[in-house]
């Protein structure tokens, strides 16, 4: 069975927003209607969004280091949001595991928002049914569009590459790879609600530097050390 | 969570009612040891109020509900969600405790007895089913304790033994030291268990953590930025915003007002004049109680939202 997910490299999140924003816009705009916003130039703004980045400083001072961290729907294999709805309307896809919400079955009783410990399951305020990141299923199954195009409005949109997506159940897809070789994780394990959604961990700064070096000596010895950012594939 | 009072006056009026329904039922079958009642007006307008009150209890739900005209849809996933279990047995108890008033009120002997037993299993079926919807989210720790079942049950019954009383009061006064003496040992039995659920919360340590929240294994994490400087769903729904005295205030409340004064007037002479008065002020309580329930259960989603800037 294929399982859908996104793999985020917290070694090269930014925390630019462009993921959100481009979320934002592609899901606003999409067929299942607007993501309303509340007050958005008042004094307490407030919107619904299916993809948040969050800051956190990590360490003792001076040994800190700030995590950006993008947070969605994880598209949980065993996702507790979907038995406890008591319309039907969440649902897991059993083709593609997506977690998905049927906006007209929906009654907006938020229990199903109770019922997940990553809060990422929104309520839209204009139009009182429970909304989350759907991976832009109405991009990744539109076979009008090129190849290359039929990914999530935020992988698409990460100027820094830090946002993989593919079949984690297919061993050589890129996301699998990626938390094979890097040690991808889970948030929250301690629920057994196997996000299908990982992260990277961080790595120090000095050790990717020095990994880098060495693949590229391997690779092109004699040549100059590199100057950019290193990126993932 | 930020309690929601439309699921505060659901389950403290259903649970009034169904303790109230158990009540006649235990009067009628002769389980409480007294004669039974000499007419049928404790019956029928028993079962009248405790209808009144499922009523009530079933439009205030609806209130919580941002599309209440597609309300039908929840009877749908009963093999999976205890909410959608709810949505069925209410309608069909609240249909079967009018069936029991009908057949007091025309005399059926024979239907009498099969709408009140279907009523009891029904009703003790419901005051599980209800409490499940809590008990079944495991990360929301407060919740997810069989003391949790009984607390709703014994405070249902509670409740509804103590209205009992004051409609036996008017109606069937020799029921009234007996009924009085139920809901009195309801409310202590009552008290035991939620005070026994409010230590066990009291110890309780959170198995989410920052650490586990974002994955990173340091002992120091600290929010700066939550992804925007407003509000959002995510921090009205799961956070009520009072103060910690506040919070203490309303839990040293309801433990007076449930448990302590109700007691104080069960117990005492004169129990006649003082049941509808003991049942107010129970009543009162258990809003309070409720709202408790939900203001004390810490949501793990509410590591991530921990700052703005």
């Amino acid at each position: 069975m294929t399982q859908l997910a996104l793999v985020i490299d917290l070694n090269v999140c930014v925390g630019c927003h462009a993921c959100v924003t481009s979320c934002k816009e592609w899901n606003t705009s999409g067929v299942a209607g607007s993501l309303s916003d509340e007050n958005p130039y008042g004094k307490d703004p407030s919107g619904t969004f299916f993809n948040r980045v969050q800051t956190f400083e990590v360490g003792e001072f001076p040994n800190t280091q700030t995590v950006h961290f993008p947070k969605s729907c994880l598209h949980c294999e065993d996702p507790p949001c979907v038995p406890v709805c008591p319309t039907g309307a969440s649902y897991k896809r059993q083709t593609d595991g997506l977690v998905l919400i049927d906006y007209d079955k929906c009654i907006g009783c938020n229990y199903c928002s109770w019922a997940c410990p990553y809060g990422v399951r929104e309520l839209d305020e204009n139009q009182k049914v429970m909304k989350k990141c759907t991976l832009c299923v109405d991009r990744i199954n539109d076979t009008s569009l090129a190849d290359e195009q039929r990914k999530p409005a935020c992988v698409l949109a990460c100027p820094t590459n830090a946002r993989l997506y593919g079949d984690i159940h297919d061993p050589e897809s890129i996301v699998s790879k990626a938390i094979r070789e890097n040690g991808g994780y889970q948030l929250m394990p301690e629920w057994e609600t196997k996000p299908a959604n990982h992260y990277l961990p961080r790595r120090s700064a000095s050790a990717i530097d020095n990994e880098l070096s060495r693949k590229v000596e391997q690779q092109r010895p004699n040549t100059l050390k590199p100057t950019g950012a290193p990126s993932k594939p | 969570m930020n309690p929601a009072f439309s699921v505060i006056f659901l389950t403290t009026l259903i649970g009034a009612g169904q303790g109230l329904f158990l009540a006649l039922f235990a009067v009628e079958s002769g389980w409480l040891g007294t004669a039974p009642a000499t007419g049928a007006a404790l019956y029928v307008r028993g079962d009248f109020v405790a209808l009144a009150l499922l009523i009530a209890g079933l439009i205030a739900s609806f209130f919580h509900l941002g599309h209440p005209e597609r309300a039908w849809r929840a009877v749908a996933m009963w093999r999976t969600s205890w909410l959608s279990r709810e949505v069925i047995v209410l309608p069909l108890f609240m249909a079967v405790v009018a069936l029991h008033g009908v057949c007091h009120f025309s005399g059926g002997t024979s239907g009498v007895v099969v709408t009140g037993l279907a009523g009891a299993i029904l009703c003790l079926a419901l005051f599980y089913i209800t409490a499940m919807n809590y008990v079944c989210i495991k990360f929301l720790q407060e919740w997810a304790t069989p003391l949790t079942i009984v607390n709703y049950t014994l405070l249902g019954c509670a409740s509804g033994f103590t209205l009992a009383t004051a409609l036996a009061a008017s109606l069937e006064p020799a029921l009234v030291p007996t009924l009085a003496r139920w809901a009195l040992n309801l409310t202590l039995a009552a008290a035991a268990a939620r005070i026994a659920s409010l230590i066990r919360n009291a110890r309780l340590r959170p198995k989410s953590t920052m650490q586990s929240a974002i994955g990173i294994q340091n002992p120091r994490i600290v929010q700066k930025a939550q992804g925007f400087m407003g509000s959002s769903f995510n921090t009205r729904e799961f956070f009520h915003g009072k103060s910690r005295q506040l919070v203490q205030s309303v839990k040293w409340g309801f433990l007076l007002l449930v448990f302590v004064i109700p007691a104080w007037l069960l117990s005492g002479s004169n129990v006649e004049n003082k049941a509808a008065f003991a049942f107010l002020i129970q009543y009162i309580g258990l809003i309070a109680e409720r709202w408790y329930f939900f203001a004390q259960a810490r949501h793990p989603q509410n590591l991530y939202y921990q700052a703005a800037s």
